[in-house]
């Protein structure tokens, strides 16, 4: 008041004297609507002959003082705007507030992050990722819980935020936030009444799950025992939801604490270390697979070796000890069904069998399957592996091309393929990696029996090209050709037309291979299809999900197995297609997923046995490309994969790395050769592969049970001056 | 003498029996036991017993987990002079759960056998309702005494 009084004194002297030049201006110039810039001038010109200055001064402050009253209003206005507003959503809010009375009990732990959650209803909030773990699954609209939850500390924080952001946007966004919250509570409340008078323990329980979610990442203890102390309840309710909030389906929806997507190795082990970690845990498996979890390596190994006819069916081999196991984790009746997930006293592990899950919702922490089902989670796991890739040539070449090609990688494909060799008199396999070799290696074995021809061809020059060193790829393929295993090398495929009945793959150098049927053993795509809708990152270089050491992409989601592009400490950024990465991986993130914040540590190892006479085990980056150094010794019978097995009295190679894991190398009916000493030079020993000259992998050839000197050696990343002595270290001239 | 041939980028060594008998030297970083990355065997360094030891097997993530839990960490910290003699309850649970699962957990004589193989100790002498306990027992106690680059994997 007293401004203004002050601010008008000043004014008018000024007025009177700047409007008696502006008369004067303007007859002179004439103008009629230059009023304003004639004025300007005028001003200067009458203050810039002497006597001027205090009329300048007073100009200034006219101007200053204007400014100021102008910027106060505003903030005035602004102010009121959002300590209405937030009146109004108190009074909202404090209508349904008796199931949420446990909230004063947890405001300090979630009065920050749930600072933003008001804020979100108002279009310009920035931090729409620290909300997304506040949502839970059985509330449909995503604002009103973050809403209802915490109405009196959301106040303050609330308001200043709003305060913060650009006093112009907050204007608007106020306007709306209030009929958006109007609308979406009254939805709400019809759904929260429904819901709550049938089972009044749901709606808590998740509450104080998503008011210690924001803090999950440091407290995920403190999650899971909250959400944990009250397992008597039933988890599994079959929520209702309100049509009308909801934007999504009208299925049943249900929830459960840990869902692995994908029913591979690295979800089993997932699923073994979470219920090992958080008692009475209860885990989901949704995979698009038919069976539950099973181990792959014995699909191109041991299975081919069985001597029991109905092997395709049982899917059961006997390890050199004797000792059979199947290829299945564990029968059935290891798992309980989904149905009764919630249900069950001491948690479970469940396997939805035939569901592929084509939407994932990370803010709203929920996936959806191919038959609309919804399901919520607190912690996922993607372990989607990955999909066989076909050569474009073979894709393009047509249905009668498609039919007589096998892209192997899972059981249906081993079965499918068995019955294709007892019944084919040619079989070419395209690819020159492990499971090609494999797999040539394996068929050749049965070509001896019957009247089949198999072939294999790549473009590299030897088995293993990209893998093993060039003097000894060489050495492994004429091993392999040993196996009875007609070789192409150097072969890149050009066309493959079907022409009566038989199948002929045109090389790009001319030559012609006719047959039967194809084998595809070209890789692997990495399944990254939930990428898009969770927004997740792909990584370009190596493909799969991005994640970190800890193998986390995002709050609450982690990937494991073949489809994990992680952070490894000591050898850098890279993805594997290993089962024990699987495995380890999988054990590594179900321990995260139930707090242990680990990075991957522990180096996965990997084994290839191509026929009775070639076994190694490798750990750490094994590419053909490094600097190798190799110290061999000669071998004598002793030092085939067979002899390492008995001798140990273990049935499983790699049950000393891992349980129930890997399984025995190439069981063998024929007779293998005993007494033979071989003339080659590489019978055993160790091949170190090098990096700026410090050894980031290591194959053990024909050496085994010395895997954890090998992993030691790479976990320390020392420089050693004379790799010969590092190999003494094996001992590999001992039985 | 150890002959060396270089092919390209690769170098390859061959090494007799005697060049090798000299000890290596090639020095190791020493081991921190107390690493908390490093991968645990049965017992961690605090006295708990790590479950996620891939040595337990599926034991403590299966159905009959809990009770297996419950039966074993009794035995863990029992302080009596047969060690886990207190626990017998626990154990009968956890018998009693096994044997709702005879496909999970192999029956009593197999196992049996097993143990006689790979255990030290002695079978006693006892009725058979205490002879599965004593198998467990056994089994556990095996843990205890072997060093665990020999521990044998679940029954």
């Amino acid at each position: 008041m007293l401004k203004c009084r002050t601010v008008w004194r000043t004014l008018a002297p000024l007025a009177r004297t700047s409007s008696t030049v502006c008369r004067q201006n303007a007859r002179r110039a004439g103008l009629n609507n230059g009023r304003l810039p004639a004025c300007v001038p005028a001003a200067h010109m009458s203050t810039a002959p002497a006597g001027g200055g205090r009329e300048n001064q007073l100009y200034v402050l006219l101007v200053g003082a204007t400014c100021v009253g102008g910027a106060i209003y505003a903030y005035r206005t602004v102010k009121g705007d959002s300590q209405r507003y937030q009146d109004r959503i108190d009074e909202i809010s404090s209508r349904p507030l008796k199931t949420f009375t446990e909230e004063p009990a947890t405001p300090t732990q979630s009065e920050p992050p749930a600072a933003p959650s008001p804020a979100e209803p108002s279009p310009p909030a920035p931090d729409a990722e620290i909300l997304a773990p506040i949502e839970t699954a059985d509330l449909p609209s995503a604002d009103e819980p973050a809403v209802e939850a915490s109405p009196q500390e959301a106040a303050e924080p609330a308001a200043a935020l709003i305060v913060e952001e650009e006093p112009p946007a907050a204007e608007p966004a106020e306007a709306r936030p209030g009929v958006v919250a109007e609308g979406h509570i009254q939805g709400y409340l019809v759904t929260l009444v429904t819901t709550i008078l049938p089972e009044p323990s749901p709606p808590s329980e998740p509450t104080p799950a998503e008011l210690t979610e924001p803090v999950a990442d440091s407290e995920s203890p403190a999650a899971e025992s909250a959400a944990a102390a009250k397992p008597a309840e039933p988890q599994l309710e079959a929520v209702t939801e309100s049509g009308d909030a909801s934007p999504a389906s009208h299925k049943v929806s249900s929830h459960t604490p840990y869902l692995l997507i994908g029913g591979g190795t690295a979800s089993f082990a997932a699923a073994r270390s979470i219920r090992a970690r958080d008692p009475g845990a209860r885990v989901l498996i949704v995979t698009d697979e038919l069976v539950p979890p099973y181990m792959r390596p014995p699909l191109s190994k041991e299975l081919w070796f069985s001597d029991d006819p109905s092997v395709t069916e049982t899917l059961r081999f006997k390890q050199w000890n004797g000792k059979e196991r199947s290829i299945y984790f564990q029968p059935p009746s290891f798992y309980i069904n989904a149905e009764e997930l919630g249900s069950a006293e001491n948690g479970g592990v469940a396997v939805l069998t035939g569901k592929k899950v084509v939407h994932m919702d990370v803010r709203g922490n929920k996936i959806k399957l191919d038959d609309d089902t919804e399901i919520s989670y607190d912690k996922c796991l993607i372990a989607t592996g990955g999909v066989p890739r076909n050569l474009q040539v073979i894709e393009r070449a047509g249905e009668e091309v498609m039919k007589r090609t096998t892209l192997f990688r899972k059981v249906e494909d081993f079965k499918s393929l068995d019955k294709v060799s007892r019944n084919v008199k040619s079989i070419t396999i395209i690819g020159g990696g492990f499971l090609g070799s494999e797999l040539a290696c394996a068929l050749g074995r049965r070509s001896t029996e019957s009247d089949l021809e198999v072939i294999q061809m790549y473009p590299e020059k030897g088995n293993m090209g990209k893998v093993l060193p060039e003097y000894l790829s060489n050495w492994t393929t004429e091993k392999v050709k040993k196996e009875g295993v007609k070789i192409i090398s150097e072969a890149l495929v050009k066309s493959v037309v079907s022409k009566d009945d038989k199948l002929e793959i045109q090389l790009k150098d001319g030559r012609l291979v006719k047959t039967d049927h194809i084998v595809a053993a070209v890789g692997l795509e990495p399944n990254v299809d939930l990428a898009k809708s969770a927004g997740l990152e792909v990584d370009s270089d190596f493909g799969g999900f991005r994640v970190n050491a800890e193998l986390q992409a995002r709050s609450n989601i982690w990937v494991a197995g073949d489809a994990a592009c992680f952070y490894d400490i000591r050898l850098g950024r890279r993805r594997v297609e290993h089962h024990d990465h699987a495995v380890v991986s999988g054990r590594l993130a179900g321990e995260n997923m139930t707090g242990a914040n680990k990075p991957y540590w522990h180096q996965s190892m990997f084994w290839s046995d191509l026929g009775p006479d070639v076994g190694y085990e490798a750990i750490g980056i094994v590419d053909s490309s490094l600097p190798t150094v190799g110290v061999f010794a000669k071998a004598t019978a002793k030092d085939t994969p067979k002899a390492a097995t008995e001798e140990s009295g273990t049935g499983i190679r790699s049950e000393s790395e891992t349980e129930h894991t890997a399984s025995s190398p190439v069981a063998s009916s024929a007779p293998s050769p005993t007494g033979v000493q071989h003339k080659d030079e590489y019978g055993k020993g160790v091949i170190f592969y090098l990096r700026d000259k410090v050894v980031v992998g290591i194959i053990l050839w024909n050496v085994f049970n010395r895997m954890p000197i090998a992993r030691k050696i790479i976990k320390d990343g020392e420089e050693h001056a004379d790799l010969n002595e590092v190999a003494k270290l094996f001992n590999i001239h001992d039985d | 003498m150890s002959s060396v041939r270089e092919e390209g980028k690769d170098r390859i060594i061959f090494v007799t029996k005697e060049d090798h008998a000299s000890p290596s030297s090639a020095e190791l970083v020493e081991e921190d036991p107390n690493d908390p990355y490093e991968e645990r065997g049965l017992i961690l360094p605090s006295g708990e017993i790590n479950w996620n030891c891939p040595c337990l097997g599926g034991m403590a993530s299966g159905p009959c987990g809990t009770e297996f839990k419950d039966a074993f960490s009794c035995f863990h910290y029992s302080k009596e002079e047969v060690k886990g003699s207190d626990c017998l309850e626990n154990f009968r649970a956890m018998q009693e759960c096994m044997q709702r699962y005879p496909e999970l957990y192999p029956q009593e004589d197999e196992k049996e056998q097993q143990q006689q193989q790979s255990s030290e100790t002695k079978p006693t002498s006892q009725d058979s309702a205490e002879t599965s306990e004593n198998g467990w027992w056994r089994w556990l106690l095996s843990f205890y005494k072997t060093p665990a680059s020999l521990w044998p994997t679940a029954p």
